[in-house]
């Protein structure tokens, strides 16, 4: 399973860089997906099957694929990729990749922290996330249920006419 | 059973079946339609026609493999791949018979379900990247019917899931020991079915393909073989659905005198049956009809049918389901 660990972790990290700097947005999104489902083979690894398996159906299967949908209609036909590298100029990115640098070097020194890290994972099934999430985490899956309809409530307001 | 062998095996065993078959059932489902349409059908390549698939094979593998010069030709290449590919690897935790599956996972419900949900991005991908009008309206429509269908989809078989305690389906199968699920859960297979075939885009509700209004949707501008990866898939995914509705719903493997594998079969078979029957039967709805007819008729459904079962199976078992959440609590 160590193996499987790096060689995801590896293609998390190559496929989200290449999201980030490619200028068709298309191609970006499917790096992006690829990285969704390298998280999910992270997870698997790591013993939380469940979670691997939603993250491919929510993230991977389901919110890229909106977002696909999206961008499908608005980056149609050429001249889309010049305009984009007009706008992603280094001074639009400096900003963020500096406080991004701020944020892995938090994230480093929580990693090296060794008492932070579980030294074992042990594996758990989905019977186990769904008492976990309707025992002790209930409360978290009320108000999750009532922003989600909150959320539906709005979409079809919107969408009424 | 043991070494690397036997799985590298059961994984070749189960390749080979599904593609010869695959090749076989577009034969089987042009006798068929002929059949009910009082027609002939292709009886010319050998006994009774069989042999038509192989001259479709070859006709469609010496075809030029042409991309078109306006497309995107990374993804226009990648697209006709991933169905083939997710609906081949969801195939691995199907249980053949008992023990004879790729994979036994403790989440192989939902491993199905991710696997369909990703077959979306062949559709979606192949639309976008044909780069011509029809082939974007077919995988705009794709992506909107495949993202409506798959969410009650997934709620249709989870009624399923409570009766067998497990996402299992090897267990499932063997809790239907007593009584097939088809019985409790009519409802349930119902809608699965009606979603299975929005999934695999079958008539009638191929609307992301309906020739008579956009040439032949997504994949207008494929030919050769990357067309017959499509057709392949397509087909495949029949296979895939007609095999779960067989696991979740008629008891797999499950019957008596025929060794198992034989009953999955059998089974599957008249499954897939019904599937070309309803395209002989049925003509196409709109596309506003067919997604009103998913969000406002069958989610509804769905949701009634889970909490029903719920309600009925809280009620006939005695243990409180209370027990265990203290012993799962956070470390």
């Amino acid at each position: 399973m160590d193996g499987l660990f790096y060689i995801a972790s590896a293609i998390a990290l190559v496929s989200t860089f290449r999201a980030v700097t490619g200028s068709n947005a298309v191609h970006s999104l499917l790096y992006l997906t690829v990285s969704f489902l390298a998280s999910a083979a992270v997870f698997y690894s790591l013993g939380a099957h469940y979670i691997a398996a939603l993250e491919a159906i929510i993230y991977a299967g389901a919110i890229m694929v909106l977002f696909l949908f999206v961008v499908m209609m608005a980056s149609y036909g050429p001249g889309r990729e010049t305009e984009e590298k007009r706008v992603t100029r280094p001074g639009t990115w400096a900003g963020p990749a500096a406080l991004a640098a701020i944020l892995l070097f938090e994230l480093v020194f929580v990693l090296t922290d060794r008492g932070l890290v579980p030294e074992e994972g042990r594996a758990l099934g989905p019977k186990a996330v769904g008492i976990a999430l309707f025992g002790p985490y209930l409360i978290g899956v009320e108000l999750a249920s009532v922003l989600l309809l909150v959320g539906l409530l709005g979409a079809y307001h919107i969408g009424r006419k | 059973m043991h070494g690397i062998a036997s799985p590298v095996l059961t994984i070749a065993v189960i390749l080979f079946a599904l593609l010869a078959s695959s090749a076989a059932l577009i034969w089987a489902e042009r006798r068929l339609l002929a059949l009910w349409q009082d027609r002939y059908g292709p009886n010319r390549v050998g006994p009774l026609g069989i042999l038509q698939s192989v001259a479709d094979m070859i006709k469609i593998l010496t075809k030029d493999d042409w991309v078109p010069p306006f497309a995107d030709r990374a993804v226009f290449v990648l697209a006709p791949a991933i169905i083939v590919i997710t609906v081949l690897t969801a195939f691995a935790v199907i249980p053949f018979a008992p023990g004879f599956a790729v994979a036994d996972l403790d989440i192989g419900v939902i491993f199905f379900l991710a696997m369909s949900s990703l077959s979306i991005y062949s559709v979606v991908l192949a639309g976008w990247a044909s780069n011509s009008k029809y082939a974007l309206l077919g995988g705009l429509r794709g992506a909107a019917q495949m993202l409506s269908y798959e969410i009650f989809m997934g709620l249709s078989i989870m009624g399923v899931v409570l009766l067998a305690g497990s996402f299992n389906l090897g267990d499932i199968v063997e809790a239907q020991r007593d009584m097939w699920f088809f019985i409790p859960q009519l409802p349930g297979l119902l809608i699965f079915f009606l979603a299975g075939l929005a999934e695999t885009h079958r008539l009638p509700f191929d609307l992301p393909e309906a020739e008579n209004e956009l040439v032949a949707g997504y994949h207008t501008e494929y030919a050769g073989m990357k067309f017959g990866m499509f057709f392949v898939g397509e087909y495949l995914g029949i296979m895939l659905v007609a095999s779960m509705i067989t696991t979740l719903f008629l008891g797999g493997w499950l019957g008596p005198v025929l060794p198992a594998a034989a009953w999955f079969i059998l089974k599957t078979g008249l499954v897939v049956a019904v599937f070309i029957l309803l395209r002989a039967a049925l003509p196409r709805p709109r596309f506003d009809q067919l997604m009103g007819f998913g969000w406002k008729a069958m989610l509804p459904l769905a949701l009634i049918n889970l909490l029903a079962t719920g309600a009925v199976l809280l009620a006939v078992t005695d243990a409180p389901l209370s027990t265990g959440i203290h012993d799962a609590g956070p470390r």
